[in-house]
């Protein structure tokens, strides 16, 4: 009785080394991939759209962690993720000479508004010109809710600040350090203007008593990259997985679901890394 | 993680440099909680006194739904006073909400059901003979309470200061109600959200240390206290 019982339990201890010997070296089989990227991909239903399709072509498994851009690439810099999809430019291009990352590619892009009160008691609804508007905003000492947070949205705001010569404080600025919805939400609770993504906007507008009052400028353009985690930094990251992710997006597969994707019939991604035929199904 | 240890020293140079975006966070935080507990405190004390020593019908409900209501989660508090305020809400024409008020408002809901428990349990213990006499002695009914209440102002002050413990170390209500403004209605918790969520680890550090250090020394005090109520 008592040697069976012996016999039985080193079995179970040498089933559990082999299996944890195996795991490891079988590279190819590891079937998650850990992605981080912004809440704007994630809110606005593109990922519940683009992931599950990915998933039935390659049998991954993708875990998304949606934070703000900066929180991000720094999940990538520490090795927590296996690919991030962000979206500021300049940072994407530090953290790849950081050599944190590699393989970096266009991905798609979207535009940011400006949306504020209906009744607009700035006045800035007339002005094509950002930078304008939002200088507008600061002269007329308006409410403006800023994101705060470091994020992709945030950047791009300091960045229309820079170029509308203002440099924003004082009680009429507030810096929430919060995401999207509570940004939009907060400006619509105290009539405020803010920067937003077009996709969280159209998401929320319905319960929002807010409009639109800045669009189209091209410094609203909001490009999205994608960049795998450096394996030589990291040996137990799923490059494969990224790899494999970036492939599928940035292929025709990938592109052209992002072109078709719509939120209230309108489409909120235009691709970039390959040409698409809209008209082919 | 090599640089976590960076971000610790980076930590205590923010805090022993007197930053001051990093004491004014601190600031935000003590006037907040402060308020909240100096109002409530007188009101749930009397109300724990009234619990403890007026016999009226439907006593032993109330006691016990106080006593449950202490363990209220403070998203729930957050969600409640967050409706009330909200522009469409019934109190929305205050236009209180994002405000240093919202949080006040906000922290009161959730002391006050502690308080008033804490406060409750702490006059029971009291010796009832010292009610009695005070009032066998002619002392006025106000007059009486004032008695017993010293007799155990330890554990009241105990009470306070498990309330105020409770409510400046929570998060919830503090950043649906306050919503986090920089400068504003940035308080500890909500800071060190916000700082762990921007990957800005050595603020975050700094900020939870001084919330550990404050709930530690606040749980010391309270154990002295009780140590103090015992020896009476």
């Amino acid at each position: 009785m008592n040697s069976l019982f012996a016999r039985l339990a080193s079995y179970v201890l040498l089933m559990l080394c082999a299996s944890l010997y195996a795991q490891p070296s079988n590279g190819a089989q590891q079937q998650s991939i850990r992605l981080a990227t912004t809440t704007s991909t994630e809110n606005s239903g593109l990922l519940r759209v683009l992931l599950p399709a990915f998933e039935r072509d390659t049998g991954y498994k993708v875990h998304v962690i949606a934070v703000g851009t900066g929180k991000a690439l720094r999940m990538g810099q520490d090795g927590d993720v296996d690919v991030v999809m962000v979206h500021a430019r300049a940072d994407e291009n530090k953290f790849v000479a950081a050599g944190y990352g590699v393989n970096r590619r266009d991905l798609m892009y979207n535009d940011f508004i400006i949306v504020g009160p209906k009744n607009d008691p700035a006045e800035v609804r007339s002005l094509n010109d950002t930078a304008k508007a939002l200088a507008k905003v600061a002269e007329r000492r308006a409410v403006f809710i800023s994101r705060g947070d470091d994020s992709g949205t945030h950047k791009k705001e300091l960045e229309l600040w820079t170029a509308a010569r203002v440099k924003p404080s004082g009680v009429w600025y507030r810096a929430i350090g919060q995401g999207m919805e509570q940004a939009l939400q907060m400006a619509g609770e105290v009539q405020g203007y803010t920067l937003a993504d077009r996709g969280t906007w159209l998401a929320l507008r319905r319960k929002l008593d807010l409009a639109i009052v800045s669009e189209g400028d091209e410094r609203l353009f909001n490009p999205y990259g994608i960049i795998a985690v450096n394996p030589a930094r990291y040996s137990d990251v799923n490059y494969r997985g990224a790899m494999a992710l970036i492939d599928w997006l940035t292929g025709a597969r990938g592109q052209q679901t992002i072109a078709s994707f719509k939120v209230d019939d309108e489409a909120l991604f235009v691709p970039t890394a390959v040409q698409t035929q809209r008209e082919k199904p | 993680m090599g640089d976590l240890g960076a971000a610790g020293k980076q930590a205590f140079a923010l805090l022993f440099s007197g930053d001051p975006e990093l004491w004014g966070i601190i600031g935000v935080s003590f006037r907040v909680s402060l308020l909240a507990v100096a109002i409530i405190a007188p009101i749930a004390l009397i109300a724990a006194f009234a619990l403890a020593y007026v016999r009226f019908p439907g006593r032993r409900p109330v006691v016990s739904t106080v006593h449950s209501l202490q363990a209220i989660p403070a998203v729930c508090v957050g969600l409640a006073v967050y409706l009330l305020l909200t522009r469409n809400g019934p109190l929305g024409d205050w236009r209180l909400l994002f405000t240093q008020s919202a949080m006040v408002i906000g922290q009161m809901v959730l002391g006050f059901p502690l308080l008033l428990a804490l406060g409750h349990s702490a006059l029971q213990a009291a010796d009832r003979r010292a009610w009695e006499t005070a009032r066998t002695l002619g002392a006025s009914p106000w007059r009486a309470m004032w008695t017993v209440m010293r007799e155990v102002r330890f554990g009241l002050l105990a009470a306070v200061i498990a309330a105020f413990a409770r409510v400046i170390a929570e998060v919830g209500a503090s950043l649906m109600l306050g919503g986090n403004i920089d400068h504003v209605t940035r308080n500890i918790p909500t800071a060190i959200a916000l700082e762990t969520s921007r990957g800005e680890y050595a603020q975050g550090i700094a900020l939870g240390l001084v919330l550990f250090v404050l709930a530690l020394s606040l749980n010391f005090t309270l154990n002295l206290l009780h140590g103090k109520g015992e020896m009476r």
